[in-house]
């Protein structure tokens, strides 16, 4: 398979087939809070791509350099406070040097320190040993996934708050039926990529 | 009955605050494991282990640890205490942590931890917060066991490996695969509106928002925490 095949296969793999939030349940709490409107969903999908991005290239030179041999049992450490470290920093340049992209994230980076996608996704990509090209489509791919389920939930939300919803479905129940209708939806891409 | 008590706080943790059916916390463990009432369980009781450890220690540091890290000092301790539960079930309880795989190491961002560390063990005794963890653990287990054990009997007909179901049921496995778990959890808290039981879902806006750290700053009882500063 060519470079490019190889790419475009891993990121629909890691970003509809099994996507993150309906088929492995990572990042649930933000993709059932933030979900009210399109754009604070957009805003949330983006910072998420982000701190995911960023994450897994410095998890992996880490891990590679300096855990994979010995210390594959501080793994879970090590990367929790990477990460913690990490929105911190992101958050603290952005504010000082860039600061309308801050207005625009701002709000949604001390959020994802832990939201489990961003740590699962390193510890997944350390477990399963991928390189560091694949380990970088498997995080882009499982992000751009985030951001299409929230991005299409609050869609839908938007549109549920107006209709006629049985007493008892009101508010959290509907969105989690909603969720599942979702996720037999996506299921839809299982087989698609043998 | 008497606050603070070792038996008060069991209650606590397994009936009044119940972690899942009340307080609604710790989602994605809840909707990703119970696929099987076994698997409910091993999830529950590393949880309940983690949660009891990292309970008492921060509770036993909680005068060491300055106010302003107190947030990277608890994450430390309660990833120690993951990384030794799954070198635990990794040497003994191999099937369990296969089944459960990527889970285990994801315990460390559960916001029950986080949650109860901040709300209780971060202010007060050893004992009465080593017994908070374990009965907000027994709670987190039950809660799972009961949410897999429907899952497992309706997906496959069977309770433990079981089979409970007469010969022509018809196992309806779309509820053993991912979108059951928003099924089951819907039906739940729809029954819950629907009784007014106490649930974070029907009180208002209470749902854990954000992530677990926006859970950890607007709720799980962290109020009294934002009032005094």
């Amino acid at each position: 398979m060519s470079f490019l095949t190889t790419l475009f296969l891993g990121i629909i793999s890691a970003a509809l087939v099994n996507n993150v939030v309906l088929s492995r349940f990572l990042g649930l709490c933000p993709f059932l809070g933030v979900s009210k409107k399109t754009s604070t969903a957009l805003g949330m999908g983006a910072a998420v791509i982000a701190v995911i991005t960023l994450s897994s290239a410095i998890t992996y030179l880490i891990d590679h350099f300096i855990l994979r041999d010995k210390l594959v049992y501080l793994r879970t450490i090590v990367f929790i406070l990477i990460i913690a470290a990490l929105v911190q920093s992101v958050e603290i340049i952005l504010k000082k040097k860039i600061p309308s992209l801050y207005k625009a994230l701002g709000v949604y980076l001390p959020l994802i320190t832990t939201n489990c996608a961003v740590l699962g996704v390193a510890i997944d990509s350390a477990q399963k040993n991928y390189t560091f090209a694949e380990t970088m489509i498997y995080s882009v791919g499982t992000a751009v996934g985030f951001l299409i389920a929230i991005v299409l939930m609050a869609g839908i939300r938007e549109r549920i708050e107006h209709n006629d919803i049985p007493e008892s479905f009101k508010g959290m129940p509907i969105v989690l039926v909603t969720a599942g209708l979702m996720a037999i939806a996506f299921f839809g891409f299982k087989g698609t990529i043998g | 009955m008497k606050q603070n008590t070792p038996a008060e706080r069991l209650y606590n943790g397994i009936i009044r605050e119940n972690p899942t059916f009340v307080l609604m916390l710790g989602m994605c463990p809840t909707l990703a494991v119970t696929t099987s009432a076994i698997n409910g369980v091993g999830m529950g009781l590393s949880t309940c282990a983690v949660l009891m450890m990292s309970n008492l220690i921060i509770s036993l540091l909680r005068k060491f640890i300055p106010d302003r890290v107190r947030m990277p000092a608890y994450i430390v301790v309660v990833a120690s205490f993951v990384t030794v539960v799954e070198l635990l079930m990794q040497a003994y309880v191999r099937s369990v942590y296969t089944a459960l795989g990527l889970y285990i190491p994801l315990i460390v961002v559960n916001c029950i931890i986080l949650g109860r560390a901040e709300s209780y063990a971060g202010k007060n005794p050893p004992i009465a917060s080593f017994f908070d963890g374990l009965g907000m653990g027994l709670g987190f287990t039950l809660a799972l066991t009961v949410i897999g054990a429907v899952r497992e009997l309706l997906g496959s007909g069977e309770i433990f490996g079981i089979h409970v179901m007469p010969e022509g049921f018809e196992p309806v496995s779309i509820m053993v695969m991912a979108p059951g778990a928003f099924f089951v959890l819907s039906v739940l808290t729809a029954l819950q509106n629907k009784f007014k039981a106490p649930s974070a879902t029907n009180k208002g806006d209470k749902f854990c928002s954000g992530a677990c750290a926006g859970c950890m700053q607007k709720d799980c009882g962290l109020r009294e925490r934002s009032d005094e500063e």
